[in-house]
Protein backbone atom coordinates (compact mmCIF):
# COMPACT_ATOMS: atom_id res chain seq x y z
CA UNK A 1 0.00 0.00 0.00
CA UNK A 2 1.35 3.07 -0.99
CA UNK A 3 0.69 6.11 1.47
CA UNK A 4 1.75 9.66 0.10
CA UNK A 5 4.24 12.67 1.27
CA UNK A 6 0.77 14.46 1.78
CA UNK A 7 -0.60 11.94 4.51
CA UNK A 8 3.06 12.18 5.71
CA UNK A 9 2.87 15.54 6.54
CA UNK A 10 -0.37 15.55 8.17
CA UNK A 11 0.39 12.58 10.52
CA UNK A 12 3.73 14.74 11.19
CA UNK A 13 1.62 17.58 12.09
CA UNK A 14 -0.85 15.79 14.50
CA UNK A 15 2.19 14.35 15.85
CA UNK A 16 3.68 17.78 16.23
CA UNK A 17 6.93 16.77 14.56
CA UNK A 18 9.01 18.95 12.19
CA UNK A 19 10.55 16.89 9.19
CA UNK A 20 12.96 17.77 7.11
CA UNK A 21 12.42 17.16 3.35
CA UNK A 22 15.08 14.33 3.56
CA UNK A 23 13.12 12.58 6.11
CA UNK A 24 9.73 13.05 4.50
CA UNK A 25 11.01 11.38 1.57
CA UNK A 26 12.64 8.62 3.56
CA UNK A 27 9.15 8.04 5.77
CA UNK A 28 7.25 8.09 2.79
CA UNK A 29 8.93 5.02 2.03
CA UNK A 30 9.10 3.18 4.95
CA UNK A 31 5.54 3.52 5.93
CA UNK A 32 4.93 2.40 2.57
CA UNK A 33 6.47 -0.71 3.24
CA UNK A 34 5.22 -1.56 6.75
CA UNK A 35 1.91 -0.76 5.66
CA UNK A 36 2.25 -3.24 2.18
CA UNK A 37 3.59 -5.76 4.89
CA UNK A 38 0.59 -5.35 7.22
CA UNK A 39 -1.84 -5.49 3.95
CA UNK A 40 -1.01 -9.37 3.84
CA UNK A 41 -3.12 -9.92 6.77
CA UNK A 42 -5.72 -8.96 4.37
CA UNK A 43 -5.27 -12.20 2.56
CA UNK A 44 -6.80 -14.08 5.65
CA UNK A 45 -10.56 -15.22 5.82
CA UNK A 46 -11.55 -13.57 9.13
CA UNK A 47 -15.69 -14.31 8.49
CA UNK A 48 -16.66 -15.63 12.23
CA UNK A 49 -14.23 -14.25 14.08
CA UNK A 50 -15.04 -12.23 16.66
CA UNK A 51 -12.68 -8.69 16.74
CA UNK A 52 -9.84 -8.94 19.45
CA UNK A 53 -10.70 -6.49 22.37
CA UNK A 54 -7.54 -6.74 23.51
CA UNK A 55 -4.57 -8.78 23.31
CA UNK A 56 -4.82 -10.76 27.03
CA UNK A 57 -7.71 -12.84 27.46
CA UNK A 58 -9.11 -11.14 30.60
CA UNK A 59 -12.36 -8.81 31.12
CA UNK A 60 -13.82 -6.51 34.36
CA UNK A 61 -10.48 -5.44 35.79
CA UNK A 62 -11.54 -2.84 37.86
CA UNK A 63 -11.65 -0.97 41.43
CA UNK A 64 -13.75 -0.68 44.27
CA UNK A 65 -14.78 3.48 44.58
CA UNK A 66 -12.33 4.10 47.48
CA UNK A 67 -10.29 7.46 47.96
CA UNK A 68 -6.44 6.86 48.47
CA UNK A 69 -3.91 9.18 49.54
CA UNK A 70 -3.00 11.92 46.43
CA UNK A 71 0.74 13.17 45.66
CA UNK A 72 1.37 16.29 47.08
CA UNK A 73 1.39 19.36 45.67
CA UNK A 74 4.76 20.08 45.79
CA UNK A 75 5.71 16.13 44.39
CA UNK A 76 3.09 16.64 41.61
CA UNK A 77 4.86 19.71 40.49
CA UNK A 78 8.68 18.24 41.18
CA UNK A 79 9.43 17.21 37.30
CA UNK A 80 7.42 20.36 35.39
CA UNK A 81 9.97 22.54 33.97
CA UNK A 82 8.73 25.32 34.84
CA UNK A 83 5.44 26.39 38.05
CA UNK A 84 3.77 28.79 39.46
CA UNK A 85 1.39 29.49 42.31
CA UNK A 86 0.57 25.23 42.57
CA UNK A 87 0.11 25.45 38.47
CA UNK A 88 1.83 23.94 35.90
CA UNK A 89 3.00 26.82 33.71
CA UNK A 90 2.92 26.16 30.38
CA UNK A 91 3.28 28.72 26.86
CA UNK A 92 0.07 31.05 26.25
CA UNK A 93 -3.36 29.02 25.24
CA UNK A 94 -4.02 30.85 22.30
CA UNK A 95 -7.98 30.66 22.22
CA UNK B 1 -37.53 30.97 3.00
CA UNK B 2 -39.49 28.70 6.30
CA UNK B 3 -36.45 26.27 7.74
CA UNK B 4 -36.90 23.51 10.16
CA UNK B 5 -33.91 23.27 13.11
CA UNK B 6 -32.30 19.71 13.14
CA UNK B 7 -30.84 19.55 16.46
CA UNK B 8 -29.04 16.93 18.68
CA UNK B 9 -27.07 16.90 21.61
CA UNK B 10 -23.59 15.51 23.60
CA UNK B 11 -24.37 15.97 26.89
CA UNK B 12 -21.38 15.39 29.31
CA UNK B 13 -22.39 14.54 32.63
CA UNK B 14 -19.81 13.49 36.12
CA UNK B 15 -20.41 11.06 37.65
CA UNK B 16 -21.08 11.40 41.20
CA UNK B 17 -18.31 9.12 42.22
CA UNK B 18 -16.20 9.34 45.31
CA UNK B 19 -12.76 8.60 43.09
CA UNK B 20 -11.67 9.40 39.58
CA UNK B 21 -12.70 6.85 36.60
CA UNK B 22 -8.53 5.21 36.38
CA UNK B 23 -6.83 6.25 39.49
CA UNK B 24 -7.88 6.42 43.72
CA UNK B 25 -7.97 9.94 43.63
CA UNK B 26 -10.53 12.32 45.05
CA UNK B 27 -13.02 13.77 42.73
CA UNK B 28 -13.28 17.15 44.05
CA UNK B 29 -14.55 20.73 43.19
CA UNK B 30 -12.66 23.50 44.52
CA UNK B 31 -9.84 21.99 46.26
CA UNK B 32 -6.31 23.71 45.58
CA UNK B 33 -5.05 23.37 42.81
CA UNK B 34 -3.04 20.24 41.93
CA UNK B 35 -3.68 18.51 45.02
CA UNK B 36 -6.06 15.40 44.06
CA UNK B 37 -3.45 14.10 41.44
CA UNK B 38 -1.47 10.62 41.35
CA UNK B 39 1.07 9.46 38.70
CA UNK B 40 -2.02 7.70 36.80
CA UNK B 41 -3.85 11.07 36.59
CA UNK B 42 -0.91 13.40 35.31
CA UNK B 43 0.22 10.51 32.63
CA UNK B 44 3.30 9.66 34.24
CA UNK B 45 5.27 7.09 32.00
CA UNK B 46 4.80 3.64 32.79
CA UNK B 47 1.60 3.70 34.99
CA UNK B 48 -1.35 2.10 34.43
CA UNK B 49 -5.40 2.65 34.55
CA UNK B 50 -7.49 0.96 36.41
CA UNK B 51 -11.54 1.33 36.05
CA UNK B 52 -13.21 2.04 38.85
CA UNK B 53 -16.59 -0.76 39.10
CA UNK B 54 -18.96 2.52 40.23
CA UNK B 55 -18.12 4.60 37.15
CA UNK B 56 -19.38 1.39 35.23
CA UNK B 57 -22.63 0.58 37.29
CA UNK B 58 -23.80 4.12 37.14
CA UNK B 59 -23.27 4.50 33.18
CA UNK B 60 -25.29 0.97 33.33
CA UNK B 61 -27.99 2.12 35.34
CA UNK B 62 -28.24 5.46 33.18
CA UNK B 63 -28.84 3.63 30.14
CA UNK B 64 -31.10 1.45 31.86
CA UNK B 65 -33.71 4.12 32.88
CA UNK B 66 -33.31 5.89 29.28
CA UNK B 67 -34.32 2.43 27.24
CA UNK B 68 -30.45 1.69 26.28
CA UNK B 69 -29.18 -1.57 25.42
CA UNK B 70 -26.35 -1.90 27.32
CA UNK B 71 -23.46 -4.04 25.02
CA UNK B 72 -22.77 -7.11 26.84
CA UNK B 73 -18.66 -6.30 25.64
CA UNK B 74 -17.67 -2.77 25.71
CA UNK B 75 -14.49 -1.27 24.80
CA UNK B 76 -12.08 1.83 25.80
CA UNK B 77 -10.21 3.51 23.11
CA UNK B 78 -7.84 6.47 22.54
CA UNK B 79 -8.75 9.84 21.59
CA UNK B 80 -5.33 11.54 20.40
CA UNK B 81 -4.60 15.36 20.31
CA UNK B 82 -2.32 17.32 22.11
CA UNK B 83 -3.75 19.89 24.92
CA UNK B 84 -2.22 21.17 28.05
CA UNK B 85 -4.96 20.06 30.09
CA UNK B 86 -4.73 16.18 28.38
CA UNK B 87 -1.32 15.16 29.99
CA UNK B 88 -1.04 11.69 28.52
CA UNK B 89 -2.05 13.32 25.01
CA UNK B 90 -4.86 11.61 24.48
CA UNK B 91 -7.92 11.16 26.17
CA UNK B 92 -9.16 7.47 27.00
CA UNK B 93 -13.25 7.08 25.89
CA UNK B 94 -15.27 4.79 24.09
CA UNK B 95 -15.38 4.88 19.76
CA UNK B 96 -16.33 1.05 18.75
CA UNK B 97 -18.63 -0.65 21.63
CA UNK B 98 -19.64 2.11 23.87
CA UNK B 99 -21.07 0.84 27.28
CA UNK B 100 -24.78 1.99 26.10
CA UNK B 101 -26.57 2.43 23.05
CA UNK B 102 -29.87 2.85 21.56
CA UNK B 103 -32.18 4.56 23.94
CA UNK B 104 -34.49 7.32 24.23
CA UNK B 105 -36.44 9.63 26.15
CA UNK B 106 -39.76 11.62 26.10
CA UNK B 107 -40.22 14.91 26.52
CA UNK B 108 -43.72 17.41 26.30
CA UNK B 109 -43.60 20.35 24.87
CA UNK B 110 -46.50 22.69 23.93
CA UNK B 111 -48.87 19.75 25.60
CA UNK B 112 -47.14 17.09 22.64
CA UNK B 113 -45.49 14.11 23.56
CA UNK B 114 -41.85 13.84 21.67
CA UNK B 115 -39.81 10.52 21.77
CA UNK B 116 -36.04 11.56 21.37
CA UNK B 117 -33.78 8.82 20.61
CA UNK B 118 -30.32 8.29 22.44
CA UNK B 119 -27.52 6.97 19.84
CA UNK B 120 -25.42 6.02 22.97
CA UNK B 121 -24.15 6.68 26.07
CA UNK B 122 -20.18 6.31 26.40
CA UNK B 123 -17.25 6.49 29.56
CA UNK B 124 -14.43 8.51 29.18
CA UNK B 125 -12.38 10.85 31.97
CA UNK B 126 -12.24 14.32 31.81
CA UNK B 127 -9.58 16.74 31.22
CA UNK B 128 -7.64 19.18 33.74
CA UNK B 129 -8.45 22.98 33.87
CA UNK B 130 -6.43 25.73 31.91
CA UNK B 131 -5.85 29.16 33.80
CA UNK B 132 -5.72 31.69 31.43
CA UNK B 133 -3.56 34.91 32.65
CA UNK B 134 -4.50 38.29 31.10
CA UNK B 135 -1.72 39.56 29.73
CA UNK B 136 0.85 37.58 30.70
CA UNK B 137 2.22 34.79 27.92
CA UNK B 138 2.12 31.67 29.68
CA UNK B 139 -0.98 29.64 31.45
CA UNK B 140 -1.30 27.96 34.29
CA UNK B 141 -3.01 23.65 34.43
CA UNK B 142 -4.40 22.26 37.46
CA UNK B 143 -4.86 18.77 36.82
CA UNK B 144 -7.20 18.19 39.61
CA UNK B 145 -10.27 17.20 37.35
CA UNK B 146 -8.08 15.48 34.98
CA UNK B 147 -9.20 12.28 35.42
CA UNK B 148 -12.62 12.61 36.87
CA UNK B 149 -15.72 10.34 35.10
CA UNK B 150 -17.79 11.26 32.48
CA UNK B 151 -20.28 9.89 30.87
CA UNK B 152 -21.22 11.51 27.09
CA UNK B 153 -25.04 11.70 26.61
CA UNK B 154 -25.52 11.44 22.23
CA UNK B 155 -28.91 12.10 21.41
CA UNK B 156 -30.55 11.62 17.77
CA UNK B 157 -30.87 14.79 15.42
CA UNK B 158 -34.37 14.40 17.14
CA UNK B 159 -34.98 17.64 18.00
CA UNK B 160 -36.53 20.75 16.17
CA UNK B 161 -36.78 24.10 18.32
CA UNK B 162 -34.47 25.44 21.31
CA UNK B 163 -37.58 24.64 23.36
CA UNK B 164 -37.89 20.80 22.63
CA UNK B 165 -33.84 20.86 23.29
CA UNK B 166 -34.09 23.09 26.56
CA UNK B 167 -37.03 19.87 28.11
CA UNK B 168 -34.98 17.16 26.41
CA UNK B 169 -31.86 18.42 28.88
CA UNK B 170 -34.32 19.29 31.75
CA UNK B 171 -35.60 15.90 31.45
CA UNK B 172 -32.21 13.95 31.05
CA UNK B 173 -30.78 15.93 34.16
CA UNK B 174 -34.04 15.14 36.08
CA UNK B 175 -33.43 11.23 35.28
CA UNK B 176 -29.90 11.47 36.22
CA UNK B 177 -30.61 13.19 39.54
CA UNK B 178 -33.61 10.39 40.13
CA UNK B 179 -30.83 7.65 39.84
CA UNK B 180 -28.28 9.38 41.93
CA UNK B 181 -25.32 8.82 39.14
CA UNK B 182 -24.78 12.75 39.08
CA UNK B 183 -25.69 16.00 40.42
CA UNK B 184 -25.75 17.54 36.71
CA UNK B 185 -24.96 20.62 38.46
CA UNK B 186 -24.56 22.90 35.68
CA UNK B 187 -23.20 25.58 37.37
CA UNK B 188 -20.46 23.59 38.61
CA UNK B 189 -19.94 22.16 35.37
CA UNK B 190 -20.91 18.64 36.38
CA UNK B 191 -23.39 19.03 33.20
CA UNK B 192 -22.25 20.57 30.22
CA UNK B 193 -23.32 20.46 26.74
CA UNK B 194 -22.38 20.39 23.03
CA UNK B 195 -24.72 21.89 20.42
CA UNK B 196 -24.85 20.21 17.00
CA UNK B 197 -27.43 22.23 14.84
CA UNK B 198 -28.37 22.61 11.14
CA UNK B 199 -31.18 24.06 8.62
CA UNK B 200 -33.24 22.33 5.91
CA UNK B 201 -36.41 23.45 4.21
CA UNK B 202 -39.11 22.97 6.28
CA UNK B 203 -40.61 19.41 4.91
CA UNK B 204 -37.04 18.20 3.70
CA UNK B 205 -35.93 14.95 4.75
CA UNK B 206 -32.37 15.29 3.67
CA UNK B 207 -29.89 17.08 6.27
CA UNK B 208 -28.01 20.53 5.74
CA UNK B 209 -24.41 21.14 6.67
CA UNK B 210 -24.22 21.70 10.52
CA UNK B 211 -22.74 23.74 12.77
CA UNK B 212 -21.05 22.78 16.38
CA UNK B 213 -21.25 24.86 19.37
CA UNK B 214 -19.66 23.76 22.16
CA UNK B 215 -19.38 24.01 25.92
CA UNK B 216 -22.67 25.59 26.60
CA UNK B 217 -23.29 25.75 30.18
CA UNK B 218 -26.99 26.68 31.19
CA UNK B 219 -30.28 26.31 29.95
CA UNK B 220 -30.72 29.69 29.00
CA UNK B 221 -27.53 29.85 26.95
CA UNK B 222 -28.89 26.25 25.51
CA UNK B 223 -31.95 28.45 24.36
CA UNK B 224 -30.25 31.81 23.60
CA UNK B 225 -27.09 30.03 21.13
CA UNK B 226 -29.81 28.08 19.22
CA UNK B 227 -31.74 31.05 18.59
CA UNK B 228 -28.85 32.43 17.10
CA UNK B 229 -27.78 29.72 15.53
CA UNK B 230 -31.18 29.50 13.92
CA UNK B 231 -31.09 33.60 12.90
CA UNK B 232 -27.21 33.16 11.48
CA UNK B 233 -28.08 30.07 9.34
CA UNK B 234 -31.01 31.10 7.72
CA UNK B 235 -29.42 34.29 6.88
CA UNK B 236 -26.53 32.73 5.24
CA UNK B 237 -29.01 29.97 3.13
CA UNK B 238 -31.53 32.99 2.48
CA UNK B 239 -28.71 34.71 1.05
CA UNK B 240 -27.42 31.44 -1.28
CA UNK B 241 -24.65 30.96 0.56
CA UNK B 242 -23.26 27.62 2.55
CA UNK B 243 -23.59 27.21 6.13
CA UNK B 244 -19.52 26.31 7.02
CA UNK B 245 -19.01 22.81 9.10
CA UNK B 246 -17.49 24.24 12.18
CA UNK B 247 -16.80 24.53 15.64
CA UNK B 248 -18.18 27.71 17.72
CA UNK B 249 -18.28 28.92 20.85
CA UNK B 250 -20.82 31.00 22.64
CA UNK B 251 -20.88 34.50 23.65
CA UNK B 252 -23.40 34.64 26.80
CA UNK B 253 -22.58 38.62 27.39
CA UNK B 254 -23.77 39.47 23.46
CA UNK B 255 -26.01 36.02 22.95
CA UNK B 256 -24.25 35.63 19.98
CA UNK B 257 -21.91 32.36 18.64
CA UNK B 258 -18.35 32.60 17.33
CA UNK B 259 -16.08 30.42 14.84
CA UNK B 260 -13.70 29.14 17.27
CA UNK B 261 -10.56 28.80 14.32
CA UNK B 262 -7.83 27.70 16.86
CA UNK B 263 -8.99 24.32 16.84
CA UNK B 264 -10.49 23.44 13.51
CA UNK B 265 -7.10 20.91 11.95
CA UNK B 266 -7.23 18.46 14.97
CA UNK B 267 -10.57 16.94 14.20
CA UNK B 268 -8.30 14.36 13.06
CA UNK B 269 -8.24 12.12 16.84
CA UNK B 270 -6.83 8.90 15.11
CA UNK B 271 -9.22 6.66 17.72
CA UNK B 272 -7.33 3.22 18.35
CA UNK B 273 -8.31 0.55 21.23
CA UNK B 274 -6.55 1.31 24.37
CA UNK B 275 -3.94 -1.27 25.12
CA UNK B 276 -3.84 -0.50 28.72
CA UNK B 277 -7.37 -1.60 29.59
CA UNK B 278 -9.40 -5.14 29.09
CA UNK B 279 -12.81 -5.25 27.84
CA UNK B 280 -16.14 -4.47 30.41
CA UNK B 281 -18.05 -7.75 29.53
CA UNK B 282 -21.66 -7.45 31.45
CA UNK B 283 -23.92 -10.18 32.26
CA UNK B 284 -27.60 -10.18 32.52
CA UNK B 285 -27.15 -11.03 36.09
CA UNK B 286 -25.00 -7.76 37.24
CA UNK B 287 -27.85 -5.72 34.50
CA UNK B 288 -31.31 -7.44 36.49
CA UNK B 289 -28.94 -6.32 39.55
CA UNK B 290 -28.61 -3.02 38.69
CA UNK B 291 -32.38 -2.68 37.28
CA UNK B 292 -33.60 -3.33 41.02
CA UNK B 293 -31.82 -0.26 42.21
CA UNK B 294 -34.09 1.85 39.56
CA UNK B 295 -36.51 3.90 41.53
CA UNK B 296 -39.61 5.19 39.90
CA UNK B 297 -38.50 7.49 37.10
CA UNK B 298 -40.32 10.97 36.75
CA UNK B 299 -42.24 10.27 33.72
CA UNK B 300 -43.95 6.78 35.95
CA UNK B 301 -44.11 9.35 38.71
CA UNK B 302 -45.91 11.78 36.69
CA UNK B 303 -48.56 9.56 35.58
CA UNK B 304 -48.86 7.91 38.75
CA UNK B 305 -49.62 11.30 40.61
CA UNK B 306 -51.86 12.21 37.64
CA UNK B 307 -53.89 8.48 38.18
CA UNK B 308 -53.74 8.35 42.45
CA UNK B 309 -54.01 12.01 43.73
CA UNK B 310 -56.33 13.22 40.78
CA UNK B 311 -53.56 15.83 39.74
CA UNK B 312 -54.04 17.99 36.64
CA UNK B 313 -51.50 16.75 34.68
CA UNK B 314 -49.37 20.29 34.67
CA UNK B 315 -49.41 19.98 38.91
CA UNK B 316 -48.36 16.43 38.42
CA UNK B 317 -45.12 17.16 35.85
CA UNK B 318 -43.56 20.30 38.26
CA UNK B 319 -44.36 17.99 41.15
CA UNK B 320 -42.16 15.25 40.21
CA UNK B 321 -39.71 17.57 38.52
CA UNK B 322 -37.29 16.06 41.58
CA UNK B 323 -37.57 13.15 43.51
CA UNK B 324 -37.72 15.40 47.17
CA UNK B 325 -39.67 17.56 46.00
CA UNK B 326 -42.18 14.14 44.64
CA UNK B 327 -41.61 12.94 48.12
CA UNK B 328 -42.46 15.98 49.97
CA UNK B 329 -45.54 16.31 48.10
CA UNK B 330 -46.61 12.55 48.85
CA UNK B 331 -46.09 12.89 52.39
CA UNK B 332 -48.06 15.96 53.01
CA UNK B 333 -50.59 14.69 50.52
CA UNK B 334 -51.13 11.60 52.68
CA UNK B 335 -51.21 13.18 56.28
CA UNK B 336 -53.47 15.70 54.94
CA UNK B 337 -55.66 13.42 52.73
CA UNK B 338 -56.30 16.49 50.43
CA UNK B 339 -53.85 15.97 47.83
CA UNK B 340 -54.89 18.95 45.49
CA UNK B 341 -55.35 21.56 47.94
CA UNK B 342 -51.26 20.42 48.88
CA UNK B 343 -50.66 20.70 45.22
CA UNK B 344 -52.08 24.25 45.17
CA UNK B 345 -49.96 25.39 48.25
CA UNK B 346 -46.55 23.76 47.14
CA UNK B 347 -46.99 25.05 43.85
CA UNK B 348 -48.30 28.67 44.77
CA UNK B 349 -47.15 30.36 48.29
CA UNK B 350 -44.10 26.97 48.92
CA UNK B 351 -42.91 27.81 45.40
CA UNK B 352 -42.95 31.45 45.93
CA UNK B 353 -41.08 32.14 48.84
CA UNK B 354 -38.79 28.70 48.11
CA UNK B 355 -37.65 30.67 44.90
CA UNK B 356 -37.45 34.00 46.50
CA UNK B 357 -34.60 32.83 48.43
CA UNK B 358 -33.39 30.15 45.53
CA UNK B 359 -33.62 27.04 48.19
CA UNK B 360 -34.48 23.48 47.30
CA UNK B 361 -37.21 21.36 49.12
CA UNK B 362 -34.69 20.02 51.27
CA UNK B 363 -34.30 22.94 53.35
CA UNK B 364 -37.42 24.09 53.41
CA UNK B 365 -38.37 25.46 56.70
CA UNK B 366 -42.43 24.11 56.92
CA UNK B 367 -42.03 20.28 56.76
CA UNK B 368 -44.54 18.19 55.24
CA UNK B 369 -46.32 16.99 58.57
CA UNK B 370 -46.85 20.96 59.11
CA UNK B 371 -47.98 21.67 56.07
CA UNK B 372 -50.44 18.97 56.03
CA UNK B 373 -51.30 20.06 59.70
CA UNK B 374 -52.44 23.64 58.45
CA UNK B 375 -54.53 22.42 55.47
CA UNK B 376 -56.35 20.05 58.14
CA UNK B 377 -57.19 23.07 59.96
CA UNK B 378 -58.45 24.83 56.91
CA UNK B 379 -60.48 21.66 56.27
CA UNK B 380 -61.91 22.26 59.72
CA UNK B 381 -62.76 24.96 59.61
CA UNK B 382 -60.62 26.23 62.62
CA UNK B 383 -58.72 29.02 59.96
CA UNK B 384 -59.93 30.34 56.61
CA UNK B 385 -58.13 30.34 53.58
CA UNK B 386 -57.52 33.67 53.91
CA UNK B 387 -55.89 33.48 57.68
CA UNK B 388 -54.05 30.63 56.24
CA UNK B 389 -51.73 32.32 54.02
CA UNK B 390 -50.86 34.95 57.06
CA UNK B 391 -50.05 31.76 59.38
CA UNK B 392 -48.36 29.49 56.22
CA UNK B 393 -45.54 33.12 56.15
CA UNK B 394 -45.51 32.48 59.59
CA UNK B 395 -44.86 28.87 59.60
CA UNK B 396 -41.95 29.60 56.84
CA UNK B 397 -40.12 32.08 58.98
CA UNK B 398 -40.68 30.64 62.51
CA UNK B 399 -40.52 27.04 61.53
CA UNK B 400 -43.50 26.85 64.13
CA UNK B 401 -46.58 24.64 63.46
CA UNK B 402 -49.89 26.26 62.29
CA UNK B 403 -51.43 25.09 65.80
CA UNK B 404 -49.19 26.87 67.74
CA UNK B 405 -49.15 30.08 65.60
CA UNK B 406 -52.73 30.52 65.51
CA UNK B 407 -53.37 29.93 69.09
CA UNK B 408 -50.53 32.36 69.67
CA UNK B 409 -51.92 35.17 67.64
CA UNK B 410 -55.34 34.73 68.23
CA UNK B 411 -56.45 33.83 64.65
CA UNK B 412 -59.09 31.11 64.99
CA UNK B 413 -61.51 31.40 62.78
CA UNK B 414 -65.06 32.92 64.20
CA UNK B 415 -67.42 30.59 63.48
CA UNK B 416 -70.01 31.48 66.17
CA UNK B 417 -73.29 33.14 64.15
CA UNK B 418 -73.71 35.26 67.46
CA UNK B 419 -70.66 37.01 66.91
CA UNK B 420 -71.21 37.48 63.22
CA UNK B 421 -74.41 38.68 63.15
CA UNK B 422 -73.26 41.41 65.74
CA UNK B 423 -70.28 42.29 63.37
CA UNK B 424 -72.71 42.73 60.54
CA UNK B 425 -75.49 45.08 62.75
CA UNK B 426 -72.53 47.12 63.56
CA UNK B 427 -71.34 47.84 59.92
CA UNK B 428 -74.42 47.87 58.17
CA UNK B 429 -75.23 50.86 60.78
CA UNK B 430 -72.33 52.50 60.31
CA UNK B 431 -73.06 52.68 56.31
CA UNK B 432 -76.73 53.32 56.24
CA UNK B 433 -75.95 54.91 52.27
CA UNK B 434 -74.19 51.73 50.94
CA UNK B 435 -77.42 49.67 52.63
CA UNK B 436 -79.83 52.22 51.22
CA UNK B 437 -78.44 51.88 48.02
CA UNK B 438 -77.88 47.92 47.88
CA UNK B 439 -81.79 47.71 48.91
CA UNK B 440 -82.42 49.92 45.76
CA UNK B 441 -81.04 47.38 43.46
CA UNK B 442 -77.37 48.14 43.61
CA UNK B 443 -76.33 44.45 43.93
CA UNK B 444 -72.50 44.79 43.65
CA UNK B 445 -72.18 46.66 46.95
CA UNK B 446 -72.79 42.87 48.47
CA UNK B 447 -69.00 42.76 48.39
CA UNK B 448 -68.39 46.43 49.72
CA UNK B 449 -70.03 44.96 52.99
CA UNK B 450 -68.44 41.17 52.80
CA UNK B 451 -64.99 42.99 52.76
CA UNK B 452 -66.13 45.53 55.51
CA UNK B 453 -67.20 42.49 57.82
CA UNK B 454 -64.21 41.03 57.03
CA UNK B 455 -61.97 43.61 57.90
CA UNK B 456 -63.97 44.28 61.32
CA UNK B 457 -63.42 40.68 62.22
CA UNK B 458 -59.87 41.01 61.32
CA UNK B 459 -60.29 38.48 58.62
CA UNK B 460 -61.27 35.93 61.28
CA UNK B 461 -64.96 35.71 60.51
CA UNK B 462 -65.63 32.40 58.40
CA UNK B 463 -66.32 33.45 55.00
CA UNK B 464 -68.98 31.53 54.34
CA UNK B 465 -71.09 31.93 57.39
CA UNK B 466 -70.48 36.00 56.68
CA UNK B 467 -72.11 35.70 52.78
CA UNK B 468 -75.23 33.52 54.49
CA UNK B 469 -75.57 35.79 57.26
CA UNK B 470 -74.95 39.15 55.61
CA UNK B 471 -77.27 37.84 52.55
CA UNK B 472 -79.92 37.57 55.18
CA UNK B 473 -79.42 40.94 57.06
CA UNK B 474 -79.25 42.94 54.35
CA UNK B 475 -82.87 42.46 53.02
CA UNK B 476 -84.14 42.70 56.00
Amino acid sequence: MKISQQEVEHVAKLARLELSDQEKAKLTDQLSNILTYVEKLNELDTKGVEPTAHVLDMKNVMRDDAVEPSLSQERALANAPEKAAGHYKVPKIIE
Amino acid sequence: MNYEAVIGLEVHAQLQTNTKIFCSCETAFGEEANTRTCPVCIGMPGVLPVLNRKAVEYIIKTGLATDCTINRSSRFARKNYFYPDLPKGYQISQYELPVCEHGKVEIVVDGQVRTIGITRIHLEEDAGKNLHQSGGNSSLVDLNRAGTPLMEIVSEPDLRTPEEATEYLKKLRSILRYIEVSDADMEKGNFRCDINISLRPAGSTTFGTRAEVKNVNSFKFVQKALEYEIKRQAQILDEGGKVVQETRLFDSSKNVTFSMRSKEEAHDYRYFPEPDLVPIVTSQETIDGIKATIPELPDAKRSRFVRTYGLPEYDAYMLTQTKALAAYYEEAAGLSGQPKVVSNWMMGELMRLMNAENREIEESPIRPDKLAGMIKMIGEGTISTKIAKTVFEEMYKSGKDAATIVKEQGLTQVSDTGAIEKIIAEVIAANPAQHADYKAGKEKLFGFFVGQVMKASKGKANPDLVNDLLKKKLNE
